[in-house]
C-alpha cells in the first residue's frame, strides 16, 4: 500500500480553513484553528475525546456555523457554510454516529446520495415511465457499482436498521460515495470495528483516494491506522490545533505525547 | 379606557387558567419528554370525577353538608388521577422509552381518546355541574379612578388567585424540593439520570399525577364555571398556542404565555373580531403562536438546540 | 407453496423496480381491480354503497394524501380535516362560480387550492418540528374552521351556510346512483393511488424519507429541506383536498363546515397510525378499519349486551368506539408502528416460505 500512496499526485491547496472560532454556550469547542487540504491527499485529524474533531468537519460542510474565520473553497471564500453549498461544491462526508435513513433500504439510502444529479421533475415522478424510469435506472446502475465496491450486495434490499454497526459504516460511505464527491470528509470510519473489518475499511478508503482521486479529511483514533494512510495531520485539544504534520513529526511531537497520555480514553 | 382595562383584566383571568392546564403541558413535556396532548381529556376526567364523587357521596355516606362532600370528593378526585398516572406509566410509557417526540404525542391523541370513552362510561355524559361556592356576581372596583369605575367578574378573579397561587405552588416544588430537582434532571438527561440511580418509573408517576392535579383543579373551575361537560376536553386545544409561545420546557414560559395568549385573544375579540364577523379567538391565538414561532422556533423562554451529529 | 418469489429471477434493474416484483403479487391485485370494478357493482346493495363503499373510498383517498405528509415525510399533521375543506369549498366556487366548469376541472382545481393552502402552511415545518408542528397545523384547522363559517363569500351568502351541489356529470356521464358514485370515486382512487406510489418509489419519494428519518444527512447530501417538505405539505394537500371535494359533492351532496373538523383531522391520522404509516396499502387499511368499526361495533355491542343481559345504548357504543380507537392507537404505536400493512407483509412472509419454514 505504500507505495500507492507515494505515487499519488498531491495537488495544490483545495479546501482553506481560516482561523475558526466555535462556540457552544460556554463551551469553546474550536478556537482560532486554521489548516488546509490540498488536492488527493488523505489528511487526518486527531485528538482526544471532546478535541473539536467532530465539530471541525461539521463547519468544513457547514453544519454548523462557526463564530468566527472563513472557509476557502477552491479559492472561493465562504463566511456562511451551508450544507447544501457544501453538497452542491463536491463534499460528501460520514458520520461518527451512523445517520443514515434508517426506514430505508441499503439500496435506497445509497440512491438518496444521487439525489443531486437526478433531473426529472415531479410530474415526470409521478407518471413515473419515460424520463422519471430512465433515469431511476440509469442511476440504478451506478449505485449498483458502488455496491459492488463495498461488497455489500447480498444485502441490497434490508432495511439499514436492522443492519449490524460495521455493514452500517459501510453503507454510510456507499452513500457518501454515490455523490461522486471530490473531498469526502470520514468522521471515524473505523470505530467500533475489529481488526478485519478495520482492514476492509482501509482498504476501501484508499482505493477511493487512489482510483478515483477524492481528497479525504479523515478523524480516527486507531493510531496505527492514521500514521499507516494519512499523508498529513492536524491534531487538535480542547479546540486548540497543537500539531499540523506529515505522521512522523507528529509521533515525535512532545505536546501531542502529552495531549494523548494527559487524555482519558 | 375603562373599558379596554376591564378587557385586559379579564383576558389575564382567562389567561392565568390557561396558564395552570399549560403548565401541565410543560411539567410533562420537562419530565418525560412527551407533548401530552391529553391534558384536555384529563381536565374532562378529572372534572368528571370531581363533580360525580361530590354527587354519590354524600348519598353513599348519609350526610348532607355540601362542603365535606366538595373535600372528600376532591380527594377521590386526586386518588383517580393518581391511578390514571400510574396506569399510564405502567401501560404506555414503560413501553416507549426513547421513542422519537413525534410517536409519543400520536399515544397521547390515543391516551386522550381512552380517558374520554372510560370517563364519560364510568361518570356519565350529560352536563353536571360542580358547586364549591364560587361567588357568581360581578363587583365594581376602582370607581374613584373610573367613571363608572370598572366592572370585574368576582368568580373569575378567585379563579386566576386559585391557579395563579397553584402555578406558583408548582414552581416552587420544582425548584426547591428533592423530587423536583430529581424533574429536573431527568428532563436533562433520561439515561444520565437513570445511571444516577433516580427512577424513572416514579418520577413519570409523579408528574403525570402532578399535572393530573393541575387538570383537576383546572377542571372545577371551569366546570363551576361553565358545567361539566365533554366541551371541556377541549379546552386544553385552547392552552396549546400558549405553550408555543412559552417554549415547552419553561415554566415562567408558560405563566407569561399564559397571560398574553389570554389578553391578545380578549383584545383580538373586542377590537379585530367586529371587523370580521367575530369568533376569531380561538385561531387568533394559534396564528399569533405560528408567527412566533417563525421568528423564534424555540418560545419565548425555550433554549436554542443545535443537533449534534 | 403457492407464494413464491423462488426462481423469478430478476434480470434487469427495470424488472427489479416494478411495483410489485413478484407475480403472484401482480396477480393478486389484478384480480382485486376486477372485483372492485366489476364484481362489487354486482354484489353490493344500496347501504353498502352509502355507508361502507363509498366512505371507506373517500376517506381512503384522504388518508393516502396524509400518509404521504405523516408516513413518508414525517411531518405531523392535525390540519388534515382544514385541507379537505379548503378542497370542498374551493371546488364548489370553482363549480359554481365558472360557466360550464368540468365536474374532474372543479375537483382537480380544489386539490391544487388545497395544495397551495397546504404550502402556506407547512412553511413553518421548515422552522420547527414534530411537535411544534403538529400545533402549527392546529392553526389551519381552526382558521380554515371559521373562515368557512365566517366569511359568506365562500358559501356563496347562502343563509344557511351549509353549501351544496347537484348534477353531478362527467363527460356527458351522470353521476347519481350509489354505483356511479362508487365507480367514479374508485376510478380516482386507483389513478392517485398509482400516482403516489410512483412518487414515494422515485426520487422525491426518497427525499422525504430522507428527511423524515434523518433531516441533518439529508441537508448534507443536498436534499433542500424546503423543497422536500413544501412539496410534500403540497401533493398531501393536493389529494386530501380532492378527497375533501368529493366528500362533499359525492357523499354529503350538501355539507356544512363541522364536516371538515378537528375530530376529521384525528380521524385521518388514526387511519394512517392504525393502518401503516409510510405504506401505500396502509392508508387504505386503515380507512377501511375505521369505517367499518363503528358500523360493526353498532351492531355487535347491543347484541352481545344481550347475551349477557345488559343494554347498551347508543351513547354507549360511542364511548366504547373512543376506548377502542384510543386503546388501538397505544397498542399499535407501541407494538407494531407500521400498522395493519405490517401485519399483512409479514403474515405474507409467512406464507412465502410455507410449508417449510427455515
Ligand atoms: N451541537 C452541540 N451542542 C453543544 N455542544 C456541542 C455540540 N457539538 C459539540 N459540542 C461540544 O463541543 C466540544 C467538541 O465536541 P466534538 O464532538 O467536536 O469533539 P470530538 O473531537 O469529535 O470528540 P470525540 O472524539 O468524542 O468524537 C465538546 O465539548 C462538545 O460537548
Ligand atoms: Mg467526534
Amino acid at each position: 500500500m505504500a507505495e500507492t500512496v507515494s505515487e499519488r499526485q498531491i495537488g495544490d491547496v483545495v479546501l482553506d480553513l481560516r482561523n475558526i472560532s466555535l462556540a457552544f454556550g460556554g463551551v469553546n469547542a474550536l478556537s482560532d484553528i486554521s489548516f488546509d487540504v490540498r488536492e488527493h491527499e488523505i489528511r487526518a485529524i486527531i485528538g482526544p475525546n471532546g478535541a473539536g474533531k467532530s465539530s471541525m468537519l461539521n463547519v468544513i460542510n457547514g453544519v454548523y456555523q462557526p463564530q468566527q474565520g472563513e472557509v476557502v473553497l477552491r479559492g472561493q471564500r465562504f463566511e456562511k457554510m451551508s450544507p447544501g453549498h457544501a453538497a452542491r461544491a463536491g463534499i460528501a462526508r460520514t458520520f461518527q454516529n451512523i445517520a443514515l435513513f434508517k426506514g430505508m433500504s441499503v439500496l435506497d439510502n445509497i440512491m438518496t446520495g444521487r439525489n443531486l444529479k437526478m433531473k426529472s421533475n415531479i410530474l415526470q415522478q409521478a407518471v413515473w415511465w419515460g424520463p422519471a424510469q430512465r433515469e431511476e435506472l440509469a442511476h440504478r446502475e451506478k449505485v449498483e457499482e458502488i455496491i459492488d465496491f463495498l461488497e455489500i450486495q447480498h444485502i441490497r434490499k434490508t432495511p439499514v436498521g436492522r443492519l449490524p454497526y460495521g455493514l452500517q459504516k459501510r453503507v454510510d460511505l456507499g452513500r457518501a460515495l454515490a455523490m461522486e464527491p471530490s473531498i469526502l470528509l470520514l468522521d471515524e470510519p473505523m470505530a467500533g470495528m475489529n481488526i478485519e473489518e478495520k482492514q476492509d475499511m482501509s482498504r476501501f478508503i484508499l482505493d477511493v483516494n487512489d482510483q478515483l482521486g477524492t481528497t479525504i479529511v479523515l478523524i480516527e483514533h486507531d493510531m496505527g491506522v492514521v500514521m499507516d494512510i494519512s499523508d498529513r495531520i492536524v491534531v487538535l485539544d480542547y479546540g486548540k490545533k497543537i500539531g499540523d504534520d506529515t505522521p512522523d513529526e507528529v509521533r515525535a511531537n512532545p505536546e501531542v505525547i502529552a495531549a494523548y497520555l494527559g487524555a482519558s480514553h | 379606557m375603562g373599558f379596554f382595562l376591564e378587557t385586559l383584566i379579564g383576558g389575564l383571568m382567562a389567561g392565568m387558567l390557561y396558564s395552570l392546564v399549560a403548565l401541565g403541558f410543560v411539567l410533562i413535556y420537562k419530565a418525560s419528554g412527551v407533548f401530552n396532548f391529553a391534558q384536555g381529556a384529563m381536565v374532562l376526567f378529572a372534572a368528571l370525577a370531581m363533580a360525580r364523587f361530590a354527587e354519590w357521596i354524600p348519598g353513599w355516606l348519609g350526610f348532607e353538608n355540601q362542603v365535606l362532600a366538595n373535600i372528600l370528593a376532591f380527594a377521590v378526585a386526586a386518588a383517580v388521577m393518581f391511578v390514571v398516572a400510574w396506569l399510564i406509566e405502567r401501560l404506555v410509557l414503560r413501553h416507549l422509552v426513547n421513542q422519537e417526540g413525534a410517536t409519543l404525542l400520536m399515544v397521547t391523541l390515543g391516551i386522550a381518546y381512552l380517558l374520554e370513552g372510560i370517563g364519560q362510561s364510568l361518570f356519565g355524559d350529560n352536563i353536571y355541574s360542580i358547586d364549591v361556592g364560587m361567588p357568581k356576581d360581578p363587583v365594581l372596583v376602582l370607581e374613584g379612578m373610573f367613571p363608572g369605575g370598572l366592572l370585574i367578574n368576582k368568580e373569575d378573579f378567585i379563579a386566576a388567585l386559585i391557579a395563579a397561587a397553584l402555578v406558583a405552588a408548582l414552581s416552587l416544588f420544582f425548584q426547591k424540593t428533592a423530587t423536583g430537582r430529581a424533574l429536573r434532571a431527568v428532563a436533562d438527561d433520561h439515561q444520565a439520570a437513570q445511571s444516577i440511580g433516580i427512577p424513572l418509573a416514579r418520577i413519570w408517576v409523579i408528574v403525570w399525577f402532578v399535572a393530573g392535579i393541575a387538570a383537576l383543579v383546572a377542571g372545577i373551575i371551569w366546570g363551576s364555571k361553565l358545567g361539566v361537560q365533554f366541551s371541556l376536553a377541549t379546552v386544553a386545544l385552547r392552552a396549546l398556542p400558549v405553550v408555543i409561545l412559552g417554549g415547552l420546557t419553561s415554566v415562567p414560559g408558560a405563566i407569561i404565555g399564559g397571560l398574553i395568549i389570554g389578553v391578545g385573544e380578549k383584545l383580538s375579540e373586542v377590537y379585530i373580531g367586529p371587523l370580521v364577523g367575530g369568533g376569531i379567538e380561538i385561531w387568533f391565538a394559534y396564528m399569533l403562536a405560528l408567527v412566533f414561532l417563525l421568528f423564534r422556533p424555540q418560545g419565548l423562554f425555550g433554549e436554542k438546540i443545535i443537533d449534534r451529529v | 407453496m403457492i407464494y413464491r418469489e423462488n426462481g423469478q429471477f430478476k434480470t434487469s434493474y427495470a424488472a427489479d423496480q416494478q411495483i410489485f416484483p413478484i407475480r403472484q403479487d401482480r396477480y393478486a391485485i389484478a384480480a382485486l381491480l376486477v372485483f372492485a370494478f366489476v364484481g362489487v357493482p354486482l354484489l353490493a346493495d344500496e347501504y353498502m354503497f352509502r355507508a361502507i363503499l363509498i366512505p371507506f373510498l373517500i376517506l381512503g383517498l384522504a388518508a393516502l394524501g396524509v400518509n404521504i405528509l405523516v408516513g413518508y415525510c414525517g411531518q405531523i399533521t392535525l390540519g388534515a380535516g382544514a385541507f379537505m375543506a379548503v378542497g370542498a369549498y374551493a371546488a364548489y366556487n370553482f363549480l359554481a362560480r365558472v360557466d360550464g366548469m368540468p365536474l374532474l376541472g372543479a375537483l382537480l382545481l380544489g386539490g391544487a387550492t388545497a395544495a397551495v393552502a397546504g404550502i402556506v402552511f407547512g412553511v413553518p415545518s421548515l422552522r420547527v418540528r414534530g411537535l411544534y408542528l403538529a400545533v402549527a397545523t392546529l392553526a389551519a384547522q381552526f382558521f380554515f374552521d371559521w373562515a368557512f363559517l365566517r366569511i359568506k363569500w365562500f358559501t356563496l351568502d347562502s343563509s344557511s351556510g351549509s353549501v351544496s351541489v347537484s348534477n353531478l356529470e362527467m363527460f356527458g356521464w351522470t353521476i347519481n346512483s350509489p354505483v356511479e358514485k362508487y365507480l367514479f370515486c374508485l376510478g380516482l382512487l386507483a389513478v392517485f393511488a398509482l400516482l403516489a406510489k410512483n412518487l414515494v418509489r422515485g426520487a422525491i419519494g426518497r427525499q422525504w424519507m430522507a428527511i423524515r428519518d434523518m433531516d441533518v444527512a439529508a441537508e448534507v447530501i443536498g436534499i433542500r429541506p424546503m423543497y422536500a417538505k413544501l412539496s410534500a405539505f403540497a401533493v398531501s394537500s393536493f389529494i386530501v383536498g380532492v378527497a375533501g371535494a368529493l366528500w362533499g359533492f359525492v357523499h354529503l351532496g350538501s355539507w356544512e363546515p363541522a364536516a371538515f373538523s378537528v375530530d376529521r383531522s384525528f380521524q385521518l391520522l388514526f387511519m394512517v397510525i392504525i393502518g401503516g404509516m409510510g405504506s401505500i396499502m396502509g392508508s387504505f387499511f386503515g380507512a377501511a378499519f375505521i369505517v367499518v368499526l363503528p358500523i360493526f361495533l353498532n351492531q355487535a355491542l347491543p347484541w352481545l349486551g344481550n347475551l349477557v343481559g345488559v343494554s347498551i345504548s347508543t351513547v354507549g357504543v360511542s364511548h366504547s368506539e373512543f376506548i377502542i380507537f384510543g386503546a388501538l392507537i397505544v397498542f399499535f404505536l407501541i407494538v407494531e408502528p407500521h400498522g395493519i400493512a405490517r401485519l399483512w407483509s409479514t403474515a405474507k412472509e409467512k406464507l412465502r416460505l410455507w410449508p417449510f419454514p427455515h
